[in-house]
């Protein structure tokens, strides 16, 4: 009895006095919350990788950023918000330089925390997307686009293909989406367009947790006969519906995406996915110098979790595009402030000068990548354009050339937007950071 | 030997009756409450209290809810989640409604819609009993779900759908939003736990207790000895819920700051359900070993396993979380149906005669 006791004590003992497992090495601590399990794993395991092998190649080749290296620590969310909350306050008091919670859910409450804590939250292309505005949220950045300009541009993009904006009048148009934060992002847009084009809005919500299951939509879809149908899903929301669409005979080129879909979603479809099309705003495949990096560095030297076959699909990338955000946000904090070291207060201001022209793009190893993005004080987003790619049964396949967003419908709905969330929260501080003069 | 009660003589009928009736219990639970009063604040860290002890407490409450009509009445419940739910929301639209009114009264407040709520879905409970309540309880916890899902109102038609937690303050500390101090929040949500507890304690073990007991043991006996079963059912389905409230309110406003919906879905209900099975079924005790259990062995095994110098990736952790969960599950139930209450029961028994078991 009593040494069962003193082994319990013990076990309970180091349980409460272990401490985390903390950073030894001196560096700039970048964590990345990624998902590699749960529902939402068949997307998230691209981008982890993606964005975890690009900062490796970055220790690997260049000793880290400025000569400083980059420790990198995962914490697994499995996209979930109170995963997130947790990995968020486990990280927090080791001094990250920036987070990017891969999640709208959990981009939300990270907003008020961020300005808090001095951490600046990086949600590339999702998250708020209100918080473009950098005068109101100057620590969160949601570059290259928002959930608004996708939408903006998808509906232009069925305008060219009826002809015209003025041709969308009367025509149906389906949207089936993730009713979570995520999908319901572009609602106020999307109703705001009906009434302006006159075209008919149907609304299709998949709840997170019936993702897999979607035939009481896809039957409404066959019965209302949309037009169009555009999708704002993720994780194994995207394969089911196309799976479905493909079953109802829905014609795939009038089936149109937001930037998430990935080859695997589309390719469990059969042949039948052809003509599929998503958006998208750098690159797919291998054949940039940056990439040729990764796998020469990391890939084939076995640091990589990502099977060599899966670097350059689109996620991938996408996870690359973001670590590409992550670092050169570091290196323009060293720029500005002569530091090697830099905390979360210089990366700030580091993504607020963000600068990637052609020539530095090029620098990179990104020539031809994505195009090029400046932030600045007031926009923390750019917006910018993206093209549409077509699933050609094999890979995804560039269609069109970019497609610039409606700036004129997008930012009168985006200003109200980041005033209403301001005053919603009484309180809500004003910006005091100071601009840098270079930005 | 630790447990010994020789020479402690009770001189009365109150003091036969305590909750605690032994002197080291009372000593105890007196160092229990200074260490998560005093000790935790002063010393602990950020991350002890956001995300250790915070949570823990909400759960534990959430349990207790829970515990009232599962253990002592012996009514299943699958909507701990929704009436968590209800709490949250109510608080929300009573605070944008009345910014003024102090949070920690809204808070208390809340649990009262989520009462009415529990009250309205309590109704089917006389005619039907056991899985057939179950399925019962599951339809209201799919039934609100999808109020939060679809009625913007909730949530002041935010366009995210979210709940978004303003700063509000108390004797000019803010206590909710991000501003206010791990410290601060971790203080309120024990100041209202403890409170609540006390109030349970007294519930259960005074005539409302015995009577939500009686029917639970069986309510046809119960209904020929004089209780009314309809309002005994409803009052613990009223308080359940009030608890349940409570504690969602907590979740939200004084842990994570913001939620969506999906955060009073139906793992939530299961999880609170699994931590009352563990904990023991009857037993406040039990709420908080359950809560602690359930909630605490992922973060323990997160940190112990690299600590131990087992380099793994989070996501293997992840995996590794749910086998061992879910083995340590089925092993307490098959080595212990009772729950820990009961182990507890054990240990204490093997402490009173230890060195000298007979």
């Amino acid at each position: 009895m009593l040494k069962r006791a003193i082994a319990l004590g013990l076990a309970a003992a180091t349980l409460a006095g272990s401490p985390l497992p903390a950073s030894a090495q001196e560096g700039i601590y970048v964590p990345l919350f990624t998902y590699r399990t749960g529902p939402f794993s068949g997307s998230g395991i691209f981008i982890a990788n993606g964005m975890r092998d690009y900062l490796t190649m970055l220790n690997e080749r260049d000793g880290g950023i400025g000569g400083v290296k980059l420790l990198i620590e995962e914490c697994e969310t499995g996209y979930d918000t109170k995963k997130g909350v947790e990995c968020y306050e486990a990280v927090k008091d080791k001094r990250p330089v920036m987070v990017n919670p891969w999640s709208t859910g959990i981009t939300l409450p990270l907003i008020p925390k961020a300005a808090v804590d001095k951490i600046p939250v990086l949600s590339m292309a999702y998250g708020l997307s209100a918080s473009a505005d950098g005068s109101r949220f100057p620590w969160i950045f949601n570059p290259p686009n928002t959930y608004w300009d996708g939408l903006a541009m998808i509906i232009k993009y069925i305008a060219e293909q009826e002809g015209g904006l003025d041709k969308l009048k009367g025509k149906k148009i389906g949207y089936i989406y993730l009713d979570a934060g995520f999908g319901k992002e572009p609602i106020p847009l999307f109703e705001q367009l009906a009434k302006d084009y006159g075209f008919e809005l149907k609304m299709y919500p998949v709840a997170g947790t019936e993702m897999q299951n979607q035939s009481s939509q896809w039957l409404g879809v066959r019965r209302d006969r949309p037009d169009y149908m555009v999708m704002y899903g993720w994780g194994a929301m995207n394969p089911t519906a196309i799976k479905e669409a493909v079953k109802i005979n829905y014609p795939m080129s009038k089936f149109l995406s937001v930037w998430w879909p990935s080859e695997d979603d589309a390719r469990g479809a059969g042949p039948g996915a052809k003509g599929f099309k998503t958006l998208n705003w750098h690159a797919v495949g291998t054949n940039f110098p940056a990439l040729q990096d990764i796998i020469k560095h990391v890939v084939d030297t076995g640091k990589s979790q990502s099977p060599k076959d899966q670097v350059g699909q689109v996620l991938y990338n996408r996870g690359v595009y973001n670590s590409m955000l992550i670092a050169e946000g570091i290196a323009q904090a060293q720029k500005i402030t002569g530091k090697k070291m830099v905390t979360g207060e210089d990366v700030r201001r580091g993504l607020e000068g963000l600068d990637l022209s052609a020539a530095r793009l090029k620098e990179l190893g990104f020539e031809g990548f994505a195009d090029p993005i400046k932030l600045s004080c007031t926009d923390h987003n750019g917006h910018k354009a993206a093209f549409m790619q077509e699933w050609d049964g094999a890979k995804w396949a560039k269609v069109t050339q970019p497609i610039e967003p409606m700036a004129d419908k997008v930012k009168p709905l985006l200003e109200a937007a980041a005033n209403d969330y301001v005053e919603k929260n009484t309180g809500w501080p004003k910006r005091t950071e100071p601009c840098d003069k270079s930005s | 030997m630790f447990y010994r009660e020789a020479g402690q003589f009770k001189t009365s009928y109150a003091a036969d009756m305590a909750v605690f009736p032994l002197r080291e219990d009372r000593i105890g639970l007196a160092a229990i409450l200074l260490v998560a009063a005093v000790a935790i604040p002063l010393f602990g860290s950020g991350f002890l209290l956001n995300v250790v002890m915070i949570p823990f407490l909400i759960f534990a409450l959430a349990a207790i809810g829970l515990n009232i009509l599962v253990g002592y009445t012996g009514l299943l419940s699958l909507g701990t989640a929704g009436f968590m739910g209800v709490g949250a929301y109510a608080c929300y639209k009573l605070t944008s409604a009345f910014p003024g009114v102090n949070i920690v009264v809204w808070v208390l407040a809340s649990g009262l819609f989520s009462s009415a709520v529990g009250v309205l879905f309590g109704l089917p409970s006389l005619r039907i009993k056991g899985f057939y309540l179950a399925v019962a309880t599951l339809a209201a916890q799919f039934f609100l779900s999808w109020c939060f899902i679809r009625i913007p109102w909730l949530v002041n038609y935010n366009i995210s759908g979210a709940i978004e937690v303003p700063t509000r303050t108390l004797f000019g500390v803010p206590v909710t939003g991000p501003n206010a101090a791990p410290e601060t929040r971790y203080l309120v949500v024990l100041a209202i736990v403890v409170l609540l507890t006390w109030v349970a304690s007294n519930l259960v073990h005074g005539r409302i207790g015995r009577m939500w007991m009686a029917v639970r043991d069986m309510d046809l006996a119960a209904e020929l000895i004089g209780i009314r079963l309809l309002p005994t059912k409803l009052l613990a389905f009223a308080v359940s819920s009030y608890f349940c409230g409570v504690a969602g309110a907590l979740l939200v406003f004084l842990w994570y700051g913001s939620a969506e919906p999906d955060v009073f879905g139906i793992d939530q209900s299961f999880l609170i359900l699994f931590m009352v099975i563990i904990g023991g079924l009857g037993s406040l005790l039990g709420s908080f070993l359950g809560a602690g259990l359930i909630y605490l062995l992922p973060i323990g095994l997160r940190a112990v396993l690299p600590a131990l110098g087992i380099d793994v990736q989070p996501s293997t952790v992840e995996h590794l979380q749910f086998l061992i969960v879910g083995s340590l599950i089925i092993g307490f139930l098959i080595a212990e149906p009772h729950g820990l209450a009961r182990l507890w029961q054990t240990v204490k028994q093997k402490l009173r005669v230890w060195p000298f078991p007979y």
